[in-house]
């Protein structure tokens, strides 16, 4: 693999991760606890599918071959996806839907901060821009999960719960194969290691106050990088890509 | 002590005058009471909209407008929430606003009982649904109470890229493939006569708007805002060459405005009193969204109690 | 029927669309504290860059003068007129005054 074709992988990685993420999170649009809330959540999927297009518009223009934003969404099939894990999940109740983007974001900010100093000029604006709104996302879902640890029994025991089921996709955040080692060696991606970090002082910080247990590390489930998902994902992209499907070729 | 006559009196000069009437000023009961059914129909119809929208979300074709979609429905949880607020000023609080919508007392605009049923119902949504209810809310922005027609201020800024936004769907999809045309046309066939029907009841046979008038919380009626809204769709939808499913639909150079058909009130009132196609599945997402989200809204006042109680102590 | 004190209280809200503006009144919603106002006001209010600054006040502390009132609030400084500068003759061929 050349740096080209690692620059591709990595945009698409980035731009699966939000535009799954917002899809899942437009489910609840409509639906929400309450009706200041399901606005606050919209707005959550309408920075991530922003970013999701600022990464798949970059990874067309890097692929060369006249493709799309929307080719990339829409035309490409389940083992062609490669987002994280985590961000496929079911919603769940609230508290896993909160817990899903607590743990993203807690790894989406200091990932998105590094990649302001990105080596590539495009990556690092993306960041830039990105940072802003992901800075408010982990607040929020950080000031949630305190809420739900430290507010009722009922809470606190759905908080856990969400925790205890979603932990074992937080492996997969931090997987690293060679798209990352070639490009942390050319300067455009950080080394995984000290987001790690951030990632661990964050969630402790967090469940610490909202006086949640952070999970073992048992086995995790790995594997969205190389496109091997959960069979969530099929259901999603069955129901998102369907009318690009149905009608090929067409104007929307 | 002043007696009611001359407060009523006083307060019909008010509005005689263009004066707005403001939350702490003495208003007729019935006033009061008209204002909070029309404004929480109002904001019903906000939020059950969200539910026949939020539908495509999932399946919106392209990124640009799944994005656009997500903007639209959220703006429209936003406006419910304007004009919940403004209800609340007139001292019903949101949580007896939402029971009675949940319980099936309170009414919201029966169109929405309609189903979306395919991506160009989107559209039609937007350019018909969304272009009579501006219609309604443009006029409501002079309404006579403050808080209302500030609300209606906000909505209006809000809502005019929604119709442009339906409409620009629609007319994507009338010069697409066959299939996307049939589409187009089959939408705005099931959405036309609904969408004539939000203007209410014929004035003969508006029970409430005499008196609306009146108070100047309506200031223009039924009949004239759809005849306005008629004509200008019909032309709306010859630029992008679809056709109104009117037979009887034709220019009346005489009155300078569009002839058209007759509305099925029977179907009308067969909606609004619960018969709708989605009637059911309406209030049961919303019932639902309500009762599962007890437990986080119990959560959050947990917390902030706890937090109050810590600080207290500090 | 009475209130479920559960129920999120309401906040008033005030945004600064511009630095050096006033804090101008646009709503009001709800929220279980301060913080969370806060939170909602901007993505309830300011989702059209209306926003700078944000206050949030429980509805509940705000005292409001009564419209009925308003004759002797407010119409005793109808005659009042010297109180504006423009009430002033000045002299032809005055500057800078």
């Amino acid at each position: 693999m050349d740096q080209h074709q690692a620059l591709l992988t990595y945009c698409l990685r980035r731009g699966d991760d939000n535009l799954i993420l917002s899809h899942r999170l437009g489910e609840w649009c409509g639906h929400g606890p309450q009706l200041e809330e399901d606005i606050a959540l919209t707005n959550r999927a309408l920075d991530l599918i922003g970013q999701a297009r600022n990464y798949l518009q970059y990874a067309a223009e890097v692929e060369g071959k006249g493709r799309t934003e929307d080719d990339l969404a829409f035309l490409r099939s389940e083992r062609q996806f490669v987002n994280t894990m985590l961000v496929e999940q079911l919603n769940g109740d609230y508290a896993h839907t909160i817990c899903r983007s607590f743990l993203y974001d807690a790894w989406h900010l200091p990932l998105q901060q590094a990649l302001t100093k990105s080596a590539d000029e495009r990556i690092a604006a993306i960041a830039g821009k990105a940072v802003k709104e992901v800075s408010y996302h982990l607040r929020t879902s950080s000031e949630w999960m305190i809420r739900f640890g430290d507010g009722t029994e009922e809470s606190h025991v759905r908080a856990q719960t969400a925790l205890d089921a979603l932990w074992t996709f937080t492996g997969d955040l931090f997987v690293q194969d060679d798209v990352d080692a070639i490009l942390v060696k050319a300067g455009v991606v950080p080394d995984m290691a000290p987001i790690r970090s951030a990632f661990d002082k964050t969630v402790e910080t967090v469940l610490a106050e909202a006086t949640l247990e952070r999970p073992v590390d048992g086995h995790m489930a790995t594997g969205g990088r190389q496109g091997k998902h959960s069979e969530h994902l099929g259901y999603l992209l069955a129901e998102m890509q369907y009318l690009q499907r149905a009608h090929p070729g067409a104007q929307w | 002590m002043t007696d009611v006559k001359t407060l009523e009196d006083v307060f019909q000069a008010k509005v005689d005058a263009e004066q707005k009437i403001e939350p702490k000023d003495w208003m007729p009961d019935a006033y009061r009471k008209n204002l909070v059914r029309q404004i929480s129909q109002h904001a019903h119809s906000e939020v059950v909209g969200m539910l026949p929208e939020g539908n495509w979300i999932g399946r919106a074709p392209s990124l640009r407008r799944k994005a656009i979609l997500l903007a639209k429905v959220q703006d429209e949880a936003g406006h419910g929430l304007y004009l919940y607020s403004a209800v609340e000023t007139l001292g019903t609080s949101r949580e007896k606003t939402n029971d009675d919508l949940n319980s099936g007392k309170a009414k919201y605009s029966s169109i929405f009982n309609y189903p979306t049923l395919t991506w160009a119902d989107i559209g039609a949504v937007g350019w018909l649904v969304d272009g009579a209810a501006i219609m309604n809310q443009v006029m409501l922005c002079r309404t006579s109470y403050g808080p209302y027609a500030r609300a209606m201020v906000r909505i209006c800024k809000e809502e005019s890229f929604h119709q442009r936004q339906g409409y620009e769907i629609m007319g994507v999809l009338a010069k697409g493939t066959p299939e996307q045309r049939e589409m187009a046309q089959d939408a705005l066939n099931r959405w036309w006569w609904p969408s004539l029907m939000m203007f209410g009841p014929s004035d003969a046979d508006s029970p409430h708007s005499a008196q609306s008038m009146k108070w100047k919380i309506k200031r223009q009626s039924n009949d004239e805002l759809r005849q306005i809204f008629i004509d200008r769709t019909v032309q709306q939808a010859e630029v992008i060459g679809l056709t109104i499913p009117d037979p009887e639909l034709k220019w009346n150079e005489e009155t300078k405005h569009y002839d058209w058909g007759e509305i099925d009130w029977t179907e009308f009132n067969n909606v609004i009193a619960g018969n709708g196609p989605c009637n059911r599945e309406r209030l049961a997402a919303r019932n639902k969204a309500h009762s599962e989200g007890a437990w986080v809204r119990d959560a959050a006042m947990a917390y902030a109690a706890k937090k109050a109680k810590k600080k207290q102590a500090a | 029927m009475s209130e479920n004190p559960n129920n999120w209280p309401l906040w008033e809200v005030f945004i600064q669309s511009k630095r050096g503006l006033d804090h101008k009144h646009v709503g009001s919603l709800h929220a279980a504290d301060a913080q969370m106002a806060i939170e909602n006001a901007r993505d309830v209010y300011t989702r059209r860059q209306e926003g700078n600054s944000i206050w949030v006040v429980p509805a509940s502390a705000i005292s409001a003068s009564n419209h009925d009132d308003g004759g002797m609030l407010f119409d005793p400084a109808d005659d009042k007129t010297y109180r504006h500068p423009t009430f002033y003759q000045m002299p032809e061929g005055a500057k800078y005054i």
